[in-house]
């Protein structure tokens, strides 16, 4: 660019290239927009196909799932079943635990402590999903398989699954929403006024009715937001269940080999073809839409708490 | 912490002791799980990590089962999608703080980006798939699941870079301006050097992303593991399959080479260390210095 000796000189010069940058600076702002809504349409596009060709209760109500058969059928009720079971078991494992860690953080920890625990969580965020689905089949597996030969030993209908099952794949994903639901719940804790907890305090009550009756309902929002997005991350995580919950279309009980919407597309998108392809790309579908609404949910939620404040 | 004498004499009630415990539990499990998994991985990894590991290529015919090729990919994987994502990310960031006006756009932007945050890696690699592999025609590459990525890392580089510019202060800029700069030349010249710590963190942020992700690449880069010949060789790299170790690690896994396995594992948990305390020093800078 040239050096502006004089004010009026390079006036013109000048104010091309403010209005180049200003447009250039729009168009990347805009590329965010353009991805989401292309991503959208998409998905539209080519999750629909299916649903015309073999029904939508077929598709969504159907419970066989044999794409591969002379007669082939597309049910992924027990698909969809499993992720909703999937993902509420994780969040039921890992918010009490997550938010008590926050607790612990945030207020009772002593400092010293506090300061080891909360890199450690963060670096629990970082670590590749891959890792935590290597650590599912190698540790948790072979200790669901023998359990699994304790209770169904007298058993002749129950299939072994080898230790592959919903509960090591719910378990995988507990922990994985661990440092999401930690992180965010500590610093709704930590966002909440201290004269709150002085007032508490000052009226007799104990340290536990402050933290439990005081301090968590006043850090409800950012405790909900946590959730909401441990919801999200649980039901998107693909790889890290895809060899640690089985590999067959199952309703979801404990002991069964379950497919959740993720494996299910990353288990056969590989060698799918045709309707079959389509209708995997129906459930990438039907995954996307849960997510959207897990996203909607998230921004009324945070709207909500800021005009609260 | 309140240290005060009351809160110390009076007698603890047993239901109290029930949630004090609960809450030290949960933090133990926390925190076990983490040394336990870290700890697994490094008893079981290094053992496999040795200089033949690192350097070569599979191959039957030499007896190796090196990662040298996945390394490889994985860097092609980080420069060109961040060669892509910085200037976008950063160029929405100046847009959003300092040119557009508070209403419906910067709403809209600020929304998108967000649902854009939310989005799992997985529906990702079905759009790359079918968008930058099929429609646009680049295949399985890496150019398309740099493509892909980069649209994940999108928003991390942009709302690290928000946050940096907004702690600029207003003096700065008015100071700028009213000796005569334009708001690009402000912009160039002082905006972007004080945003930096943020910017880089983004950028090291969204490295951690890359490094890790593998169900946006399974389906947009695919497998490939060898390393490319020199020369112009290198460039068409970009246009051919090639696994990160990430991807490497899954399908090793998938055929329980658990070995390998352990090893990519231990070489990854390095590498998100060593983020995670780049991240940390550059985030403590960022503080420092507006204060």
């Amino acid at each position: 660019m040239k050096r502006n000796t004089s004010i009026i000189r390079s006036y013109k010069n000048k104010s091309a290239v403010e209005s180049a940058a200003q447009i250039i600076f729009i168009c990347c702002a805009f590329v965010a927009v353009l991805a989401v809504v292309s991503i959208t349409a998409y998905m539209i596009v080519s999750g629909t196909p299916a649903l015309a060709k073999i029904g939508i209760t077929d598709i969504l109500f159907g419970t066989v799932w044999k794409p591969a058969a002379a007669d082939p059928s597309f049910g992924i009720l027990y698909v969809i079943l499993t992720s909703i079971v999937g993902t509420f078991a994780a969040i039921l494992i890992g918010v009490p635990i997550g938010v008590c860690t926050a607790i612990f953080l945030a207020e009772t920890a002593p400092k010293r402590i506090a300061a080891i625990v909360k890199p450690a969580v963060e670096l629990l965020a970082g670590i590749p999903s891959v890792i935590y689905g290597l650590l599912g089949i190698l540790i948790l597996n072979p200790l669901m398989y023998q359990i699994e030969r304790k209770i169904f030993a007298d058993s002749e209908t129950h299939q072994f699954t080898g230790g592959a099952n919903l509960i090591s794949a719910v378990i995988v994903l507990a922990v994985m929403i661990l440092p999401t639901v930690i992180n965010v719940s500590e610093s709704a804790i930590k966002a909440v006024p201290e004269h709150l907890k002085s007032a508490s305090l000052a009226v007799g009550a104990s340290r536990m009715q402050t933290i439990f009756k005081v301090i968590l309902p006043a850090a409800k929002s950012g405790i909900v937001t946590a959730i909401v997005l441990g919801v999200g991350r649980a039901i998107g995580e693909a790889m890290a269940i895809s060899l640690v919950s089985g590999s067959s279309v199952n309703l979801p009980l404990p002991f069964n080999s379950v497919r959740f919407l993720t494996t299910a597309i990353v288990s056969e998108m590989g060698y799918a073809t045709d309707t079959h392809r389509d209708v995997l790309f129906t459930i990438g579908l039907v995954l996307f839409v849960f997510i959207m609404l897990i996203n909607i949910t998230l921004t009324k939620i945070l709207k909500h708490s800021n005009v609260e404040e | 912490m309140n240290n005060s004498i009351i809160v110390k004499r009076r007698r603890i009630k047993p239901g109290d002791a029930v949630l004090t415990l609960l809450i030290n539990l949960s933090a133990a499990i926390s925190i076990l799980l983490l040394i336990g998994i870290v700890g697994y991985v490094f008893y079981r990894g290094i053992g496999v990590i040795n200089w033949s590991f690192l350097t070569t290529v599979p191959s039957t015919m030499n007896g190796t089962f090196g990662i040298a090729g996945n390394i490889v990919n994985t860097l092609y994987m980080i420069i060109l999608t961040l060669l892509i994502a910085t200037p976008v990310g950063v160029g929405a960031a100046i847009y959003l703080n300092e040119y557009a006006k508070p209403g419906k756009i910067v709403n809209l932007i600020e929304f998108t980006t967000e649902t854009l945050a939310g989005i799992p890696s997985i529906i990702f690699g079905l759009f790359g798939m079918i968008f930058f592999g099929t429609t646009l025609g680049f295949g399985y590459s890496i150019l398309t699941g740099a493509l892909t990525l980069t649209l994940m890392v999108l928003p991390l580089i942009t709302r690290n870079t928000q946050e940096a510019l907004k702690t600029v202060p207003d003096t700065y800029r008015s100071g700028a301006l009213g000796i005569g700069a334009t708001k690009w030349y402000m912009i160039r010249t002082v905006m972007l050097p004080s945003a930096m710590p943020g910017i880089v963190t983004g950028i090291i942020l969204a490295i951690g992303r890359i490094v890790g992700e593998s169900a946006a690449l399974l389906f947009t880069a695919g497998s490939g593991y060898l390393l490319p010949q020199t020369g112009k060789a290198m460039l068409d790299k970009i246009m051919q399959p090639g696994g990160t170790l990430t991807i490497q690690l899954y399908l090793s896994m998938s055929k329980a080479q658990y070995d390998a396995a352990f090893g990519i594992a231990f070489v990854l948990l390095i590498i998100v260390l060593c983020i995670n305390f780049l991240t940390k020093y550059l985030i403590g800078k960022l503080d420092v210095s507006h204060r």
